[in-house]
């Protein structure tokens, strides 16, 4: 009468909901309004930017653990969010043999050689980026106008540079809002850094779509909301006391919370769990520690920008902040109070 | 009570959906008893009981057939009046053969039970009560089956104040705990007034979780007046079960990390245990018998069955209608720390408390993706680990750094596996460090 085949196996027999690659997938869903709104601003330059570094990045992952004998980790969707973060990072018509190299550079040295998913001690994305700006200094700081009238029938002929070749800009480039606050005093309305209307990189310019995504994040839980709003808490607290002390010489606190790759960063980059702490209070320290830093290299530093770095920087300290931030085990350390 | 009125309860833990709704409503029945009864003579932890009786001997009801075979061991009982056909290794719940006593049940008898007289506990030392407990053959009912009397053996220079009697049942599915305590507190309060006298103690708290209101109401209704009883309600939140946990929730109290309840005072027990306990003393009748839910999706006709210890499975699964066609996995417990099981002749055991029948949607046959750190499992772990970083040390078998972080005082509740959303086998693999560095310790110490 029972002839079947039971499963045996280890307890718990059950599991909850989300699973790694669902957590994932979620992601990248959040992130695709972000990007479609990029090809909206940008034209066809961003779109053959995004498919170029996501293309990039898939190859890579796939072909590294092809050589590697593991199975394929496409399927688990972590590399589809270093390869879009990673795009909507770099400037607009940054030229695509550069986005492809970054991006070869990012999933091989920030992710591969430390173990693959899981084991990267740096955002892959960030890594990325971080060599495209040490290899191409000027090619990443020449930013682009948005909404130019022939942005989709036109690609822009840096974008189409010959690898190794230095890009010869054909369209007019535009400052971004951080670099004329710091090199001509100039404000940007935070309106138009909201609405995304300003110059940029390709998906830090809506504030707006970029904040829905991290709130449906949240949401689904599957975001820690302590670590965008310990960071964007910190720079906006520093950035308004500077502001009160002396306000022709510092930023207003709205600006600096919308302008720049700071929502993109606090949102979808500082929040990478494999490279932020692992408790509650871990997570709050490091968004605070990634806030500071990025105050200090914008108002004080030598770049207009300092979002990459800061959180390269928390990413560094996390594994330190988790050896002093550990919850407190069961009837050690404190003695409760005997009632 | 106000809008943020929170009811006790531990820090961390799970909330699973409690899924008791197939049985929390169902009375407790009786089932027929079976021809054969097998009856393992190591069914708890400690040392395996010793025989009494050999192959051919009739044996009464409730006999002993069985004698502890140390102090951490306990008395089986004949579940029916039958004959001993054999003493022989059979199948285990566990996978391994065990030395079991099979019974064939006389067909003839009315297995009435033979010694009904009430005994008269207020005469006899604590010292003698423990010992009747032992010999009565009582185990931890939730699951654990720890002997009793172990428990209620309070080492010399230690006293308890409090005792806790857990009806807290936070497996998911399984409501036998719940059933007992809503359809024989008499026999409860019976029992606890006996581990009143044992542990010299006089206030005793019940604690229950608010999902099982009728049996905080009737409990709360019933309480002897002359007994400092309290029945606190608890959130519902697993594993709030775990001895350590329920200390935690009612008393706001911890066991220091390596010590015993005893430690601060307290000796809980389970309901269920108490209850048998109770009837022991009332009727005379050993731990011959449990309820046990049989219950899940796979199952025809769940129910809250009283089973003769000893019942094959077979016989009770026919007993709740049989099993659905798509049923993949058998469980004896609760879905979090349940034992699979890859036969069905397996016995009943004392500390079954339930059988939960799965099908293809409840089971966990999902792939393992590497950690990736989200934080689910230190934000769970109701002991303040980090599994993450536990789980890494031990997949590269590291298990002295292990120490370190605590993987002694883990629980093994599972909270951190249900959660992970890699399915990594997080708490297997600290139950097998824990194995492993115990082994090793035990070898320091020998040399």
């Amino acid at each position: 009468m029972f002839r079947k085949t039971l499963e045996i196996g280890t307890s718990p027999h059950i599991i909850s909901g989300n699973s790694t690659d669902t957590i994932m997938r979620n992601v990248v869903y959040a992130l695709l309004p972000v990007a479609a709104y990029a090809v909206y601003v940008f034209g066809l330059a961003a779109l053959l930017l995004l498919i170029t570094a996501l293309g990039a990045c898939l190859l890579t992952e796939y072909m590294l653990n092809r050589w590697a004998g593991n199975p394929s980790p496409l399927n688990d969707w972590s590399v589809t969010i270093t390869g879009l973060l990673y795009g909507l990072t770099l400037p607009p018509h940054l030229p695509l043999w550069m986005v492809f190299l970054g991006g070869v550079f990012g999933v091989a040295f920030g992710k591969f050689i430390f173990g693959g998913l899981g084991y990267n001690v740096f955002n892959p994305a960030l890594v990325g980026r971080a060599f495209i700006q040490a290899a191409f200094p000027v090619a990443i700081t020449t930013w682009m106008t948005p909404f130019t009238a022939d942005r989709f029938a036109h690609i822009p002929s840096s974008t189409l540079t010959l690898p190794f070749l230095e890009p010869v800009y054909d369209i007019t480039s535009g400052a971004t809002p951080l670099a004329l606050m710091k090199f001509e005093h100039h404000t940007t309305d935070v309106y138009q850094l909201v609405m995304g209307m300003t110059s940029g990189s390709t998906g830090e310019t809506s504030a707006l779509l970029i904040v829905l995504g991290g709130l449906y994040l949240i949401a689904r839980r599957m975001m820690d909301w302590r670590i965008p709003v310990a960071l964007l808490g910190a720079v906006y607290i520093l950035s308004t006391f500077f502001h009160f002390i002396d306000p022709t010489r510092y930023p207003d606190g709205l600006f600096m919370l919308f302008s720049g790759g700071l929502m993109l960063g606090a949102i979808f980059m500082a929040t990478d769990m494999v490279a932020s702490p692992i408790t509650h209070a871990g997570a709050a320290l490091y968004g605070v520690l990634i806030g500071i830093m990025v105050y200090v290299i914008r108002v004080w530093g030598g770049l207009p920008e300092g979002v990459m770095y800061a959180i390269l920087f928390g990413n560094a300290v996390s594994p330190h902040i988790d050896n002093f931030i550990r919850p407190r085990v069961y009837g050690t350390g404190k003695k409760r109070s005997l009632s | 009570m106000g809008l943020f009125n929170t009811l006790p309860t531990f820090q961390r833990g799970i909330h699973p959906g409690d899924f008791k709704d197939l049985t929390r409503h169902l009375p407790i029945e009786r089932m027929p008893f079976s021809a054969e009864l097998t009856i393992p003579l190591s069914q708890h932890l400690g040392a395996p009981s010793k025989p009494r009786v050999k192959v051919g001997d009739t044996v009464q009801r409730g006999q002993l057939i069985a004698e502890p075979g140390g102090f951490v061991s306990i008395g089986q009982h004949a579940p029916v009046t039958g004959t001993v056909t054999a003493i022989e290794p059979r199948p285990h719940p566990t996978g391994r053969m065990v030395e079991s006593i099979i019974i064939a049940t006389d067909p003839f008898s009315p297995q009435t039970f033979y010694n009904e007289h009430p005994m008269d506990w207020e005469a006899l030392s604590p010292r003698e009560l423990i010992s009747l407990i032992q010999h009565g053959g009582f185990v931890g009912l939730g699951g654990a089956a720890f002997p009793t009397h172990v428990k209620l053996s309070v080492p010399e220079g230690k006293h308890a104040r409090f005792l806790i009697v857990n009806g807290v049942e936070c497996e998911p599915y399984l409501t036998s705990d719940h059933r007992v305590m809503l359809e024989e507190y008499d026999d409860l309060f019976y029992g606890i007034r006996i581990l009143q006298k044992i542990l010299d103690v006089r206030q005793v708290y019940i604690g229950v979780e608010n999902n099982k209101e009728d049996a905080i109401e009737v409990l709360r209704n019933h309480v002897p007046d002359d007994m400092a009883c309290e029945v606190i309600a608890l959130e519902t939140k697993y594993p709030q079960g775990a001895e350590k946990m329920l200390i935690e929730a009612v008393l706001h109290r911890e066991v220091p990390s390596g010590k015993l309840p005893i430690d601060v005072e307290v000796v809980v027990n389970n309901s269920g245990t108490i209850t048998g306990i109770g009837h022991m003393f009332r009727f005379g009748q050993p731990l011959i018998e449990r309820v046990v839910t049989v219950t899940g999706p796979g199952i025809k006709r769940p129910a809250n069955v009283r089973v003769p210890i000893g019942t094959p499975l077979t016989e009770l699964l026919n007993f709740c209608g049989g099993i659905t066609d798509d049923t993949r996995q058998i469980l004896f417990g609760g879905p979090m720390m349940g034992a699979p099981q890859a036969r069905l002749d397996v016995p009943i055991l004392k500390g079954t408390s339930g059988i939960l029948c799965l099908t293809e949607n409840e089971i966990n046959v999902r792939e393992e993706y590497p950690c990736i750190r989200c934080l689910r499992c230190v934000d769970v772990c109701p002991v303040g680990l980090n599994p993450s970083r536990l789980g890494a040390l031990a997949k590269s078998r590291d298990y002295e750094h292990m120490l370190d972080f605590h993987v002694m005082d883990c629980v093994e509740c599972g909270s951190c596996s249900y959660i992970c959303p890699s399915n990594i086998p997080l708490v297997q693999r600290f139950r097998v460090a824990k194995g492993l560095l115990r082994e090793q310790q035990a070898r320091n110490k020998a040399s």
